[in-house]
């Protein structure tokens, strides 16, 4: 096998695989395979939810519910391809809300006026978080986990202090309306909104130098450096990313609820790992999809419309949402491992055919 | 002839460790030089030195006759010196061509470029002919590296090195891990890039691959280098005696 073959024999091997191994891709895809589920499920509670499950008016609902999360999971699924983790970003983002809602109530407006001004107050403490959390784990060296579970901590506990843990109701009527009734191409608002920031953070992921280099950096850190990647920027970059977006989340969140939830948050940030772990992004790193999020996201919060549709109590939800994480995780390892045999038995197979010859 | 890099003199300790001794080591373009030596004699840290990696307490590194001051990877890059780690240095999960441009992407033409998006057909296309020119089978271009042979991850790992190796290019132990047939490939791959005009520094262990490839052999002991051989004139016994110190060998500038 391997290296020195002419090139007369290397070259026809190569033109029939491009066309092969763009199937293979797709099919082995986890994000693939977890469509698969999805649509399953959907099927399911088409049968027998009838009308009320398999309906429009339904799955807006369902988006609408998950924009906040949505947004959340753009910057997640950045930083778990790196092989980090951020846990905080539900605590960055009740955080954020009580700035901005803070920010809002002293400025008093109903307009776009106060509202932008809170988004870009959110947005930047958001952010702030973000990058003391990228700092603390590429130039300090300390653990993602701890560090984020720090932060986590500390945000919440601020917002705490700062509001004395009552909740803040001062949002402008301008924001409350966008979530509650505006429409952009016949989308809700929220969910228009998360629908931009997925669809660009696929785009950043999967075409440019930026999303190379979070894969690389995921992949085997040490050669990204060595080739001169800036492995501490890139890591910085992405967690200060992932904070500016749970301020963006954090104004949504406002938007929907006309409060801020400081006690709401607790589980955001396991839901939304959940969802990107699903969605087959590995938790080791090197690799992942923004699609595949999106995906993770759709299978708890169909399971869970879906329960209470059919009659079925949605604690169930947590139940069957926690089964999905371990069994798509453990199908996706079996997959993995065989795609590897399979590919040395390729190997071995052509070696043989070579040394036929 | 001026040697296309030339170290006289580097010395470097860590601690009490003397890892480099006023050693000297010189390549000249288009050329195959051997650096041998037991553990510990300061090949690796020779192959740092020369590539920007090491900060050293005293000597001076000449490049293409002229001192040059080595500050970073990036700086020793641009100078046309590339270095194939023993660990290779891929990033697993992306696939070849993404490995051989990872640092240095071709950008995509106009402003789509500026904001951040690549060319990777172009990339495609020119890793596809260096793997080509090298006669390195890499069967896919759209796997993992992770998912191919030691064989072929060897390949596309000389591949970026020669890719982008326009004078000089150190090959830490190509083929510690590789068997007989892929050893065989990637000294042909060597003689090969040498026929380019490029210097090649070979550290291996393995002493009839050594003779086999390279033109002379430099050998470091303790720091030094202590001397050095033309490959045609000299045995595996020579080699060894002079590595282990149980030949006495003078003074390595005269010995060839």
């Amino acid at each position: 096998m391997s290296t020195l073959e002419t090139t007369d024999t290397g070259q026809p091997v190569d033109r029939q695989e491009t066309g092969e191994s763009w199937i293979k891709k797709m099919t082995g895809a986890q994000s693939v395979w977890i469509l698969g589920v999805l649509v399953v499920i959907i099927v399911f509670f088409a049968i027998t939810g009838g009308r009320n499950f398999f309906s429009a008016s339904n799955f807006l609902q369902i988006s609408q519910n998950l924009a906040v999360l949505a947004v959340l999971g753009v910057g997640v699924t950045f930083v778990i391809i790196t092989s980090g983790i951020d846990l905080s970003i539900g605590s960055v983002l009740t955080f954020s809300s009580v700035i901005a809602a803070k920010v809002m109530e002293a400025m008093g407006g109903q307009g776009w006026g106060t509202a932008l001004v809170g988004l870009l107050v959110a947005i930047v403490s958001g952010g702030a978080w973000g990058w003391v959390n990228g700092f603390l784990v590429a130039k300090a060296k300390v653990p993602a986990l701890i560090v984020t579970l720090g932060s986590l901590s500390v945000a919440l506990g601020l917002a705490q202090v700062i509001t004395g843990g009552i909740d803040i109701r001062a949002v402008p009527t301008a924001l409350a309306d966008f979530a509650a009734y505006d429409k952009i191409l016949g989308i809700p608002g929220l969910a228009f909104v998360a629908l931009i920031v997925v669809i660009v953070g696929g785009i950043v992921l999967h075409r440019t130098r930026f999303g190379r280099y979070t894969f690389a950096v995921g992949s085997n850190e040490e050669a990204a450096r060595r080739v001169g990647v800036k492995v501490d920027r890139q890591l910085i970059y992405i967690y200060l990313m992932t904070g500016a977006l749970a301020g963006l989340g954090a104004t949504m969140y406002l938007a929907q609820f006309t409060t801020t939830t400081i006690a709401g948050n607790t589980l955001t940030n396991l839901n939304v790992i959940a969802a990107v772990v699903i969605g087959g992004t590995s938790i080791f790193g090197g690799e992942g999809s923004m699609f595949g999020t999106v995906v993770g996201l759709f299978i708890p919060a169909v399971l869970q419309t879906g329960f209470v549709i059919i009659g079925v109590e949605p604690f169930w939800q947590g139940v069957a949402v926690g089964i999905v994480l371990v069994a798509a995780v453990y199908v996706d390892q079996t997959r993995r491992a065989a795609a590897l045999r399979g590919a040395r038995k390729n190997r071995r197979a052509a070696r043989s055919a070579a040394t036929a010859k | 002839m001026t040697p296309i890099l030339e170290a006289r003199g580097l010395s470097r300790a860590f601690g009490h460790v003397q890892a480099l001794d006023n050693s000297d080591f010189d390549v000249n373009a288009g050329e195959v030089v051997a650096l041998i030596g037991d553990n510990g004699a300061g090949k690796s840290t020779m192959v740092k030195a020369l590539s920007g990696n090491l900060q050293l307490d005293s000597g001076e590194i000449l490049f293409e006759g002229k001192p040059v001051h080595m500050t970073s990877t990036q700086q020793v890059a641009a100078m046309g010196i590339e270095v194939v780690y023993q660990d290779l240095a891929l990033a697993p999960h992306l696939d070849p061509a993404e490995n051989v441009f990872l640092g240095r992407e071709i950008p995509a033409k106009g402003i789509a470029g500026w904001l951040g998006f690549m060319d990777n057909k172009q990339m495609r296309r020119k890793a596809r002919a260096s793997f080509d020119e090298l006669g390195a089978t890499v069967r896919s271009m759209t796997s993992p590296v992770g998912s191919m042979s030691g064989g072929q991850r060897q390949g596309i790992a000389i591949a970026r090195a020669i890719a982008w190796a326009s004078k000089v290019v150190f090959l830490d132990e190509p083929t510690a891990a590789l068997g007989v047939v892929q050893t065989k490939n990637v000294l042909e791959t060597i003689k090969k890039v040498r026929d380019r005009g490029v210097a090649v520094v070979l550290i291996s262990h393995s002493m009839p691959a050594v003779l086999e490839v390279a033109d002379r052999v430099q050998v470091m002991r303790l720091g030094r280098r202590i001397a050095t051989y033309t490959a045609a004139d000299t045995s595996v016994e020579q080699l060894v005696g002079a590595m282990t110190g149980a030949l006495e060998v003078s003074d390595g500038r005269d010995a060839a």
